[in-house]
């Protein structure tokens, strides 16, 4: 399924619409530099605000990694995916506050320091 | 700003995935991804337990290669450890692997539902918050058994946090989808409702969505939330940009909730509160006046979440469809977009414009803009506006711009993307029919649609032309002319040949006074083109050589020299020969007037609706195409309105048999795309081998396996006693539950042959007496009789036939049926006639059973067992065990479950050897699901004479599952 709607996407020149009809699925896609990112909704879903959805998440990517890259998402998949579950959740938005979504991987973070500081300690002294 | 420093937890992660980023090949990083699987399978397999953190990032690494396309096959039980860590970020771990790579059917899900259940119960709002994302991720119906019952309470305890209450509502929605039967109903639903007016707008975000996928199946229960949605949306439609913080997305107030609080009241009519409604129309207004305000911001953002907004006010104007004002400013703006510089808008509001087409307020305003969309078509880049601007023509076309529609469509078609030519081919062939005024136009426009596109043209639109050329005899020689003027193109589509051959066939006599298209003229033209042509094309041009003959005498040597040539008598393929060898011994052996009489002109068809609109429904989707056929309904007072349906002769010989129907019922299958070749010739062949039957008498259902010659000894010889003893009662019928075809009847004296056809409500069946004897029968009078209970439920209507039947002849009966309600018993066909001085009277059932009006439905495994769920009430089932009474036969026992009517549903029951099937009984009253379950008993396959079956019937009517079951049951 990615592989084939790669290709129809990838075919698409930058002055066609950004929403195109896929088996009984429409696709909301957008270009950001050589990243795209692709919506699969159903019929009655609102196209415009899906193309805003996929900015919002770009610009939660943005936010959390400082101007996000390509490399950020590959290295941190792991928290491109936290952020998009913090963001969606079963195909419906969950929250649209760029505030409460990045409030929520903050103290998610947070854990994870916490978790973490004495981590780092044992492995040293494993090492050692 | 958090760094992102955080994600070195794992620096063996980092290596392994820049080692990837450093391959060279595709070769040298499967190598890589080889040599880290077998580490950590080594990893997992070895005694040391590892800790977490090892755990965690061998997951991680499994994770990525598993993105990077290749299959994972080991690690849950990993996975599903780390669970159980209390550390957050093992956790995270487990469950975003899980989230990703379980599927629903894993037995894990046992242990990961129970790891679940303790991070819910752990009132860490942070573990909830990762449980509920786990379960609204893999949503699969194990876990909605285990949770839909809790997540209600989560969703409306008071001390729980508002983080959690989005993500509880959302995954409670997800579950819903899913598995709706397993989410309860109850108090939790009026407080969910009131969650609309909670004040954290994320909260309320959540629980629009999942209030408005609960309204569509629950409109009663959530009622209330329309007045609570409209007040929500007129407090943010007025807000000032920054009332809403974080909630404004570029200065639009709060775009996702607006649009899903419209999103919401689209599943409600206009609100009935006169005070509510006002409101609403203010709301309305409001965002139709802010799209006409200067943009408070140049960014596309900014654009693009207020027209989002506006596109969702316009679609519920037009759901409503109620204020004629708002309609047309809805369509005036949307007229603005279709010449924005913004492709996305132009393509949306073609869409949008397409629905407003269709309301009868707006339809002229729609229309103000044709030669927008006429010029959209022309210009537009991106095929998929050009496809909308296609399905806005047609949905704005009536009858005093059809002639301009379809000249621009059929302009478009020379150049269209081969993707969309087959749709716009059915839309023109649809819109030609329904908005004719003359008929030459209609055959202009089909003849040119085959020469632009003919390989576009499926077989319902040549058959439908046909159809209309037949029933209309004003346009028949103009029809005949102009085939014969498009056949003379050195190159033409072969369908092309298929029309003019049979056009031809049926009215070239019309044109045949013009020495230009004399009868050998038209001959060598079509004759021409035979050996181009594939073998049912071929066929077809056989039936029309012999039609010839009867037409033109003249020719008819210069035809059988052709019939007679080897190429023909002696093809290779089968069915060419046959009609070669038949048509030729036709035409040397009967007489002129058999002739005329076997390949007489073609009765008219019955008229009904076209099949080429099924077809289109077909594929694009009920929805879009309903709203027209109801217009076309109303409308219809064109070609099929004005052709009276005519009655079939049950005494034409040339009569099409039930199977030879063009366009009915539902003899020419729908395939999806190009229709299989064997199809398209056997229009003729079954008009053919239905009037040679002339000379074989008792043809009919001869040829059918099912009437087993056992049956028809056991059924007694002959009554002589003018009795009314029902012969055989039940045990005839019961052959002819699962089809439709064969010989009900027959003792020494007289067979009784039966073929019929059903669609929804209505029936059809020829009845055929033949005269076994070589004496005529006198008096004959076949009667159909129902019992007063029946008579109600069942509407029958037949033709008397002829007194007289002479020896070795047969002679036919139709009887045409309609359901009006669900039935019981069978009617009963009473015939009495003399033969040699005594009186013969003999009764028998005549199979006309209340499955005849299935209708298959298919569906998947999940609505299936859904729609079960629902049908479970004790007087809705009904159940028979029974002893198989014949040997069990997968292929025949789906074959029989078709036969019955409904649909066999392969790959829904969990048990491969269990059958399930479902349809809709089509009665004039009222249509009745039925779903229907066999299982064989395989254990005690040892012996026959223990087989079993037991079936499972459930329909919303406890009679009709009675019914049904009686019937099926005596069928293995």
């Amino acid at each position: 399924m990615v592989r084939e709607l790669m290709q129809v996407v990838l075919a698409r020149k930058p002055k066609m619409c950004s929403f195109l009809e896929w088996r009984d699925l429409k696709v909301v896609y957008k270009r950001y530099a050589s990243l795209y990112f692709c919506c699969a909704i159903e019929g009655p879903d609102n196209e415009l605000l899906t193309l805003e959805l996929i900015h919002r998440y770009v610009e939660l990517l943005d936010k959390y990694f400082g101007s996000v890259c390509e490399l950020d998402i590959i290295f941190n998949f792991e928290k491109a995916y936290f952020i998009l579950d913090e963001f969606l959740m079963g195909g419906e938005i969950q929250d649209t506050s760029k505030k409460s979504v990045l409030k929520a991987i903050e103290q998610a973070d947070l854990l994870q320091e916490e978790d973490e500081s004495p981590r780092s300690v044992l492995e040293e002294m494993g090492l050692a | 700003m958090p760094a992102v420093s955080k994600g070195d937890g794992m620096r063996g992660l980092a290596v392994f995935i820049s080692d990837i980023r450093n391959c060279k090949s595709k070769e040298a990083e499967i190598k890589r991804i080889n040599k880290e699987l077998a580490n950590i399978r080594s990893k997992f397999k070895g005694d040391k337990a590892l800790d977490g953190y090892s755990k965690k990032k061998y997951v991680c690494k499994l994770l990525f290669i598993f993105l990077l396309g290749h299959d994972i096959d080991f690690g849950h039980m990993e996975a599903v450890n780390l669970l159980s860590s209390n550390r957050y970020t093992e956790k995270q771990i487990g469950y975003l692997f899980i989230s990703v790579l379980v599927n629903s059917n894993s037995e894990l899900i046992r242990l990961i539902n129970n790891a679940i259940k303790n991070d819910l119960a752990s009132r860490n709002p942070i573990f909830m918050g990762l449980a509920l994302h786990c379960i609204a991720n893999v949503g699969s119906r194990e876990m909605a058994e285990a949770f839909a019952g809790e997540i209600p309470k989560i969703l409306v305890a008071g001390d729980t946090m508002d983080s959690v209450k989005q993500s509880a509502a959302l995954c409670l929605l997800r579950l819903y989808r899913t598995s709706p039967d397993l989410v309860p109903m109850g108090d939790w639903t009026s407080r969910v409702v009131h969650l609309l007016n909670d004040q954290h707008l994320g909260v309320v975000t959540a629980a629009t969505s999942l209030i408005t996928t609960l309204a569509q199946k629950n409109p009663e229960e959530f009622k209330t939330s329309v007045s609570l949605a409209v007040s929500r949306l007129s407090r943010i439609v007025t807000s000032a940009s920054t009332d809403l913080q974080d909630y404004t997305y570029y200065f639009v107030p709060a775009p996702w909730l607006s649009v899903k609080l419209l999103r919401l009241l689209q599943c409600y009519p206009p609100p009935e509160d006169p005070a509510v409604r006002g409101r609403l129309t203010e709301c309305l207004e409001t965002i139709l006046n802010k799209a006409q305000e200067p943009p408070k911001s140049k960014k596309v953002q900014h654009s693009n979440a207020k027209n989002a907004v506006l596109f969702e006010a316009i679609s519920l104007i037009i759901h409503h469809d109620s204020e004629p004002n708002l309609l047309v400013r809805a369509c005036n703006q949307l007229g603005q977009f279709l010449q924005h510089r913004e492709t996305n808008l132009r393509y949306l509001a073609l869409e949008s414009m397409c629905t407003l087409a269709s309301s009868e307020f707006s339809h002229e305003a729609v229309k103000t803009h044709i030669e927008t969309v006429i010029n959209a078509l022309k210009t537009e880049r991106d095929v998929s506006v050009r496809q909308r601007a296609v399905d806005l023509l047609y949905a704005m076309c009536d009858r005093s711009n059809a002639q301009q529609i379809v000249a621009e469509m059929l302009n478009y078609l020379e150049t269209a993307d081969y993707s969309i030519r087959e749709e716009i081919v059915l839309k023109v062939a649809i819109l030609a029919e329904k908005y004719a005024v003359d008929y030459t136009w209609y055959v202009d426009t089909i003849l040119n649609l085959i020469r632009i596109a003919g390989d576009y043209v499926s077989e319902e639109v040549w058959y439908r032309v046909i159809q209309i050329v037949i029933n209309r005899d004003d346009v028949q020689g103009y029809a005949a002319k102009t085939v014969f003027e498009a056949l003379q193109a050195p190159a033409c589509h072969e369908n092309l040949v298929k029309v003019g051959g049979y056009i031809l066939g049926e009215f070239g006599n019309l044109i045949a006074g013009d020495p230009r298209s004399s009868p050998l003229i038209q001959f060598n033209l079509l004759h021409s083109k035979f050996h181009l042509c594939s073998v049912p094309t071929r066929a077809l041009l056989l039936s029309t050589y012999i039609k010839f003959v009867n037409l033109f005498p003249e020719i008819k040597t210069t035809i059988q020299d052709v019939l007679r040539s080897d190429s023909q008598l002696k093809n290779a393929d089968v069915e060419l020969q046959q009609r070669a060898v038949e048509y030729l011994r036709l035409s040397t052996i009967a007489s002129t007037d058999i002739l005329a009489t076997v390949l007489e002109e073609m009765p008219p068809f019955p008229e009904r609706e076209s099949s080429i609109l099924a077809k289109l429904k077909k594929k694009k989707g009920p929805s879009t195409v309903t709203d027209l056929e109801e217009i076309k309904k109303e409308r219809s007072s064109d070609m099929n309105g004005s052709a009276e349906p005519t009655p079939v002769n049950a005494s034409n010989v040339s009569t099409p048999s039930p199977s030879a129907d063009l366009l009915g019922l539902g003899a020419v299958p729908l395939t999806n795309s190009a229709p299989a070749p064997s199809s398209s010739g056997s229009l003729l062949v079954d008009v053919f081998s239905d009037s040679s039957s002339v000379a074989a008498p008792l043809a009919p259902g001869s040829e059918d396996n099912f009437a087993s010659s056992s049956d028809l000894a056991s059924s007694e010889v002959v009554s002589e006693e003018p009795a009314d003893a029902v012969h055989d009662a039940d045990e005839l019928i019961h052959k002819f539950i699962c089809k439709n075809n064969g010989v009900l009847f027959e003792n020494q004296l007289l067979q009784i042959g039966l073929k019929s056809e059903f669609r929804q409500n209505l029936g059809r069946m020829f009845i055929f007496y033949g005269n076994k004897t070589s004496t005529q029968f006198l008096n004959f009078t076949p009667t159909v009789i129902c019992s007063d209970e029946l008579q109600s439920s069942l509407n029958l209507q037949t033709k008397p036939v002829d007194p007289i039947v002479d020896g070795g002849a047969q002679v036919q009966q139709v009887v045409n049926i309609e359901c009006i309600s669900d039935f019981m018993d069978a009617p009963i066909l009473n015939i009495q006639f003399r033969y040699g001085g005594t009186l013969q009277n003999l009764s028998v059932k005549l199979p006309i059973t209340l499955n005849k009006f299935f209708q298959p439905t298919e569906m998947s495994s999940q609505d299936f067992f859904q729609r079960w769920k629902q049908l479970s009430s004790p007087k809705q089932e009904v159940q028979n065990i029974f002893k198989a009474k014949h040997p069990m036969d997968t292929e025949i026992t789906k074959a029989k479950i078709i036969g019955f009517g409904s649909a066999l549903l392969e790959e829904v029951d969990p048990n491969p050897a269990n059958f399930v099937g479902a349809g809709i009984i089509h009665t004039k009253t009222i249509q009745i699901g039925c779903l229907l379950r066999l299982e064989p008993n395989l254990q005690a396959q040892c012996s026959v004479l223990f087989q079993m079956y037991r079936l499972t019937l459930r329909t919303s009517k406890e009679a009709v599952s009675q019914r049904l079951c009686e019937l099926l049951s005596e069928q293995f």
